[in-house]
């Protein structure tokens, strides 16, 4: 069974129709891109999906919870992590600090054992700063944990959404836009810490306007256009697909 | 070394606890001693609005009315009701926190500042009930008699015991919230300031945490209100108004919000201020503290317990590039 099931989903912002009945699912360890011109309607999707926002009509399951239903902070629990298109960073505190914040929904620790340092609290925080450097690490940030998070790059930026979201262990990551403002050599970089990610049996979907870097890293796309599913199927047939190209008119795909 | 680590760990809390518990040893003169329990129980109320504005990004505008909670409280139950007074203080506390948390609940759910509106209305309505009320609260005239703490045969009416008794407390609130500060609550509490959606989609019930920090602060003010009244021994409304409130936001502001100990320092200097001024003309007390409010915000936007950020500048202007970059670390909050 297909791990994530958008079925028929419409957002409608006032009289924008942002999404229209848009369907597609995503079985569990592919890699699968959205791709579509500016306002197709992809972050709208993405929002529906990690429960920020609520579809006008239709439905986002997840296994067999529907997201459309659930707050934020509870799909994250269930395993949706993403990552957002405007960094989303906590500048001003470290960068370790940020992946710590991601490790929450891992722990237990209330205000009162926080309160009282208890050991259970204190055993917690050791785990918790060795596994959110571990996780540092697996991007290639971990040398710049204790830098305020505020003072990277944007590449790095990018990368450290992707360590905090990845420090809550979600079974599914959504990746807003993440190879935007990357030069080439970052670019491949971050393909290869999407595979190893992907290999680590994460599934994931990502939104990109770099034909490349989709185009090399997923198993499915997704076009919309104008808030319609337009295509779906394996790179190849969507690069060749006339709908699409029409869609990309003078884009290079 | 896990006790030297310790005490390096906390060396400033130490520090600042040994010299603030024995000044009575060194001093019986009541006046000084007055100053420092007021210190006392103004930082109670001071530590709980920071965590709320430092670390929650909250402002609450009606804190004056939640420390009167707590001294109304206690001078109501302990003065009509004989009730004792650890169990009214208890109690005063509680009421407080169900009213944070009827407050906080539907205004933290909203992003912005809807919490600030609120409270100023809260505040506001306090104060009306606190004069209006009289059959319950005595009106303007307030209530006097209210009697001291005592645990078993110790008397803390006596200043130099009542010293330990509200330092103690207040060391503890400060230690509690140093702590939180340094935990996965405090942390998800920056996180939800800096970007609330970021916050949410990493698992963190944002709503549930501002409510719950609110009830904190509001806890720490009606304690305060309570050990203030059993201490001089008489409560008015005058001390709960809007001004309070305000007071106590510059207070923080002042101090330093993002980092607890700028609740110690603000604290201090607004209790210590007025006292000075005083001697000269107390109509300028409000002026000092709007000004030096503006002075801050300029020039010293992290609050006295920044200062050596601003001093770090300055030398760094004089000296130019032979100084080298400022690598002093800040006093983190978890110190
Ligand atoms: N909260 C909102 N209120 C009103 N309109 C919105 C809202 N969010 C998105 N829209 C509109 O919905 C459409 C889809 O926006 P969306 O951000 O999903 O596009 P996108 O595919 O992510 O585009 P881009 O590639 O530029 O990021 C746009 O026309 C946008 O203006
Ligand atoms: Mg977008």
């Amino acid at each position: 069974m297909a791990l994530l099931r958008v079925e028929s989903v419409s957002k409608h912002f006032g009289g924008l129709e942002a999404l229209k009945d848009v369907s597609f699912s995503l079985h569990e360890g592919q890699v699968k891109a959205l791709i579509g011109p500016n306002g197709a309607g992809k972050t709208t999707l993405f929002n529906l999906i990690s429960g920020i926002d609520r579809p006008t009509s239709g439905h986002v399951f997840f296994r067999d919870k529907d997201l459309g239903r659930l707050s934020p902070h509870v799909a994250s629990r269930l395993g949706v992590g993403r990552t957002f298109q405007h960094s989303k960073v906590f500048d001003d505190m470290s960068v370790l600090d940020n992946v710590k914040v991601g490790r929450y929904a891992r722990g237990h620790a209330g205000i009162f054992s926080a309160f009282l340092t208890m050991p259970r609290h204190r055993r917690e925080e050791t785990a918790v700063a060795d596994a959110s450097l571990r996780t540092l690490r697996r991007v290639g940030l971990g040398d710049r944990a204790h830098e305020s998070a505020g003072n990277l790059p944007v590449g790095d930026r990018h990368l450290l959404e992707i360590a905090r979201s990845l420090a809550s262990e979600p079974t599914i990551l959504l990746l807003d836009e993440p190879a935007a403002g990357l030069n080439n050599e970052e670019t491949a970089q971050l393909a290869e810490i999407v595979r190893r990610v992907r290999d680590d049996g994460v599934t994931i979907l990502l939104v990109e306007h770099d034909m490349g870097f989709v185009m090399d890293i997923s198993d499915e796309v997704v076009v919309l256009d104008y808030g319609k599913k337009i295509a779906e199927g394996p790179p190849l047939m969507i690069r060749n697909d006339p709908e699409v190209i029409k869609a990309y008119l003078g884009e290079d795909l | 070394m896990p006790i030297l680590a310790f005490l390096r760990r906390h060396v400033w809390y130490i520090a600042f606890s040994i010299v603030i518990l024995s000044a009575p040893l060194f001093t019986g003169n009541i006046y000084y001693l007055s100053i420092l329990a007021f210190m006392a129980t103004r930082l109670m109320i001071v530590l709980g609005l920071n965590l709320l504005m430092g670390q929650a990004g909250q402002i609450s505008l009606g804190h004056a009315a939640f420390a009167g909670i707590g001294a109304y409280g206690s001078a109501i139950m302990t003065t009509r009701w004989s009730m004792d007074p650890w169990l009214a203080m208890l109690l005063s506390a509680v009421l407080a926190a169900a009213v944070a948390g009827l407050i906080g609940v539907p205004t933290l759910k909203l992003k912005g500042h809807y919490l600030a509106m609120a409270t100023l209305g809260f505040g506001e309505i306090v104060y009306i009930l606190l004069v209006q009320l009289k059959w319950l609260t005595n009106g303007t005239d307030g209530i006097g008699g209210i009697p001291s703490l005592t645990i078993g045969s110790i008397d803390f009416g006596n200043a130099q015991m009542f010293h330990w008794l509200v330092w103690g407390v207040a060391l503890l609130m400060l230690r509690i919230s140093l702590n939180l500060v340094d935990s996965r609550v405090g942390r998800s509490l920056r996180g939800l300031h800096r970007a609330e959606i970021a916050a949410m989609s990493l698992g963190v019930n944002t709503s549930f945490r501002k409510v719950q920090v609110l009830m904190v602060s509001a806890v720490f003010a009606s304690i305060a209100g309570s050990f203030y009244v059993h201490y001089v021994h008489y409560v008015s409304p005058v001390s709960y108004t809007i001004i309070f409130s305000v007071i106590l936001v510059t207070t923080v502001v002042i101090g330093g919000l993002g980092n607890v100990w700028g609740a110690v320092w603000g604290s201090a200097l607004m209790i210590l201020l007025p006292e000075y001024l005083k001697r000269y003309n107390q109509d300028y007390t409000q002026l000092v503290f709007g000004v030096m409010l503006i002075l801050t915000m300029i020039f010293l936007p992290g609050g006295l317990v920044s200062f050596r950020t601003l001093v770090a500048k300055v030398r760094e202007r004089f000296r130019g590039s032979r100084a080298g970059p400022v690598t002093g670390p800040e006093p983190r909050g978890g110190s």
